[in-house]
């Protein structure tokens, strides 16, 4: 067992040269570079394309409404008046029903995950909620339309009842004080509409929520307990603001969802063209359960119309998402997760 | 923690000047504490405020809604449970600690109060749909025969959903074919290819997750059905799932390869490997679980999305096997119809079609769940190694467990976890 060392003597002589160096890629490999490239752009055409389509198609809707398209209410192509005020409104409502219902249980269930479940069922949440996730939204349209809705409706007539000053409660025309109020009259709302978005979009909210939360460096959760905090001084002082980035991007991620569901809202809510202060009166639409309901009988300038719609929907969850990314990507969590 | 702040010397020290070091005086007449039996584990006084305080709480709300104030019915009775239940834990826990315990106490609960109501939704969604679908489903013919020729009010052992199945199945799986070659290849591209190109495909497919599935269906409905006067097909339905999860899949690999850790591309390179080879063998290896997890969990959304498929592929009413032929139904639109028609036989069958989407998600994502488990390295010999006094995951651990992908990571049962809150307790 020798070594043998290279021989020094003989190199010493000859002027060292730096080896020329490309960066281009040859054989196989500029083929990969290649292919891969030509499918990126294959997917940005497909993708952009459909932004651009949108755009182009809505173009001619915007000029010849204007403004008009953004303040009109009423959606009547017989009489050449369309506007999307009213379920603009109408969508907004929905989707901040959905997340005041959604985002304090999605914080909770992602505290509760992380920071206070045993290790050794941890897995297993994080596939139940992983599960509840990809429960198609028809099944939850199903379950709020026919089992929840008349408790909702009680619920409805309660806040009218009790907090009817408040004019998001104040149903006009109910009469809460009736011995059988009119189930009718509370039901099929924006209130019951976004209690089935919210279980939807719940899980995502989590799951991202979730994900930052098991990022905090265990070292500070550590020195936060070892100098004395509770669980909760933990959480409240290392866990929270750590995954602030997440909470903000995973709640605008789940808006940005919660403002395109279709089927559930369409499912409970019954179509009405005026704008409803009220979210828990009777009727309402939103953009995505307009488009569904309407496209078949739609004329030619009418599914442009439509399609102006879908492309003012576009645009809000595209803003939302984009300002979520922002958020998650600026904090300090996250970095990773998006 | 208790015995901190209830230090003897706790009192004096805002009169004292500022700038000194006092020690801390303990009392010696004190009895000394009793030792804890385990340090993870409450003790018996612990046990007893938490869950007699729940209990005392049952009590109450019973005496406060059946007794008290005129709030009957469940719902009622659970909540009024939930808010006197804090009440009492936090009274509870005032008697015997300070307000730190307090706050600790009441927050615990309200988090896994959270938690369990989440639980309970998905419970009940499941339980709900399984109650109202299993009349259906006892038929053999639910799954076994079509809808064709069958009455929306003929009882269940006629007619079934064999067409809705097969219509879904088929339909995602052209979706998969579309979408998964593109996907994943577009996130080869941005993550290991990389350039400025690669930016701009990054940022327009970032911004595309974010069309909402109706739209991308009235997509396909203008362009593929109207402008090139196409019918109404499983095809079309196809493409419009297609446009919908190609974004979604494509940006869930991208957050997946990302995750690769350099050094590993890093030593392929090294080792003399081509860049293709580098991916072929080390990257996408290296990222299967966590982009097997994306794939199914697209698909699973995409099998249950209604509005794309409500906008472009009809409803047939029979089965059918080319996609290029007409009308097919798919389970979600089934459901869809059969809940809007209002017949209650026909509501009934659409629980049991949604009973049967419920189990096809669920087997998905078992098949996610399993594929997501880490490959084993060479048998039963990775867990003996561990045992040692050296682990050999734990360089691993380190730096790259914070930043494993969230689908992949909580699943794996051999992962290398952070150390774990037990211990740290």
């Amino acid at each position: 067992m020798t070594t043998t060392l290279p021989d020094l003597e003989r190199s010493a002589g000859v002027e060292v040269k730096a080896r020329a160096l490309s960066r281009r890629t040859t054989g196989a490999d500029a083929v990969f570079a290649h292919s891969a490239r030509l499918v990126g752009a294959s997917v940005l055409v497909i993708t952009g394309g459909v932004g651009l389509f949108l755009g182009l198609q809505a173009l001619p809707t915007f000029q010849r409404y204007g403004l008009d398209f953004l303040t009109e209410q009423q959606w009547s192509p017989d009489t050449d008046v369309i506007g999307i005020a009213a379920v603009l409104v109408g969508t907004l409502q929905v989707a901040f029903v959905a997340m005041v219902i959604a985002f304090p249980l999605a914080l909770t269930t992602a505290l509760f995950i992380s920071e206070y479940a045993p290790a050794r069922i941890r897995p297993t949440l994080v596939s139940l909620v992983d599960l509840m996730a990809a429960v198609p939204s028809v099944i939850y349209g199903l379950f709020v339309a026919l089992l929840l809705m008349p408790y909702a409706a009680d619920l409805s007539i309660w806040f009218d009842r009790n907090l009817g000053w408040i004019p998001l409660f104040a149903v006009p025309g109910g009469n809460a004080d009736a011995p059988l109020p009119a189930l009718s009259q509370y039901g099929f709302s924006s209130f019951v509409a976004g209690i089935a978005v919210s279980m939807m979009v719940m899980p995502m909210a989590c799951a991202v929520m979730r994900q930052v939360f098991s990022q905090t460096p265990p070292g500070e959760k550590e020195a936060a307990l070892a100098l004395g905090a509770s669980t909760w001084g933990m959480v409240r002082t290392v866990v929270l603001p750590f995954g602030r980035g997440g909470i903000i991007g995973g709640t605008m991620l789940a808006l940005g969802r919660a403002l395109g569901e279709t089927i559930a809202v369409a499912l409970i809510l019954s179509p009405a063209f005026d704008i409803k202060w009220s979210v828990t009166e009777k009727g309402g639409n939103t953009i995505s359960s307009l488009i569904a309901n309407r496209f078949g009988e739609a004329s030619d300038s009418q599914l442009k119309a439509l399609l102006a719609a879908g492309f003012v929907l576009f645009l809000i969850t595209l803003l939302i998402n984009t300002l979520a990314a922002i958020v998650v990507n600026r904090s300090r969590s996250g970095a990773d997760t998006d | 923690m208790t015995a901190l702040d209830r230090r003897p010397d706790a009192a004096p020290a805002a009169t004292r000047p500022r700038g000194t070091t006092t020690l801390p005086s303990y009392d010696d007449d004190a009895p000394p504490r009793a030792p804890r039996a385990s340090l993870g584990r409450p003790t018996p006084d612990e046990l007893f405020v938490r869950v007699g305080s729940w209990v005392a709480a049952l009590g109450l709300a019973w005496v406060v809604t059946q007794r008290l104030l005129p709030l009957a019915g469940l719902p009622w009775f659970v909540l009024s449970w939930f808010v006197l239940g804090l009440l009492v834990t936090a009274v509870a826990t005032a008697a015997t600690g300070t307000w730190v315990d307090v706050k600790d106490r009441v927050a615990a609960a309200v988090v896994t109060g959270g938690a369990v109501v989440v639980g309970a939704a998905l419970v009940a969604v499941v339980a709900y749909v399984a109650y109202k679908g299993y009349k259906p489903v006892l038929n053999t013919n639910f799954f076994l025969d079509d809808m064709a020729g069958v009455g929306p009010k003929d009882p269940f052992d006629q007619g079934g959903i064999r067409h809705a199945i097969l219509g879904s199945l088929i339909e995602i799986g052209i979706a998969v074919a579309i979408t998964l070659p593109l996907g994943i290849g577009t996130a080869v591209f941005m993550t290991e290819v990389g350039g400025r190109f690669a930016r701009v495909v990054r940022t327009v497919v970032e911004a595309m997750t974010a069309l909402p599935s109706i739209v991308a269906g009235l997509f396909i409905y203008t362009v593929w059905i109207l402008a090139l006067g196409n019918d109404r097909s499983g095809f079309a339905a196809s493409l419009a799932l297609s446009v919908m999860m190609l974004p979604i899949i494509a940006r869930a690999s991208d957050v997946v390869l990302r995750v690769v850790p350099g050094g590993l591309r890093e030593a392929s390179l090294a080792l003399g490997a081509s860049r293709w080879r580098t991916v072929w063998h080390v990257v996408l290896p290296t990222a299967r679980p966590g982009l097997a997890t994306a794939l199914i969990l697209g698909i699973a959304r995409g099998i249950g999305e209604t509005s794309p498929v409500l906008l472009t592929s009809g409803a047939a009413e029979f089965t059918k096997t080319n996609p290029v032929d007409g009308a097919m139904n798919s389970l979600p639109l089934f459901i869809f119809g059969g809940v809007r028609s209002g017949n209650e036989v026909a509501i009934q069958r659409a629980y049991g079609a949604a009973f049967a989407l419920l189990l096809l998600v669920l087997v998905l994502f078992v098949i996610a769940r399993l594929l997501a488990r880490p490959p084993r390295a060479g048998g039963r010999r990775r867990p003996r190694l561990r045992r040692g006094p050296v682990s050999p995951a734990a360089p691993l651990a380190g730096p790259s467990a914070p930043a494993q992908p969230a689908p992949a990571a909580p699943a794996a049962p051999g992962a290398p976890v952070p150390p774990s809150k037990e211990a740290t307790r």
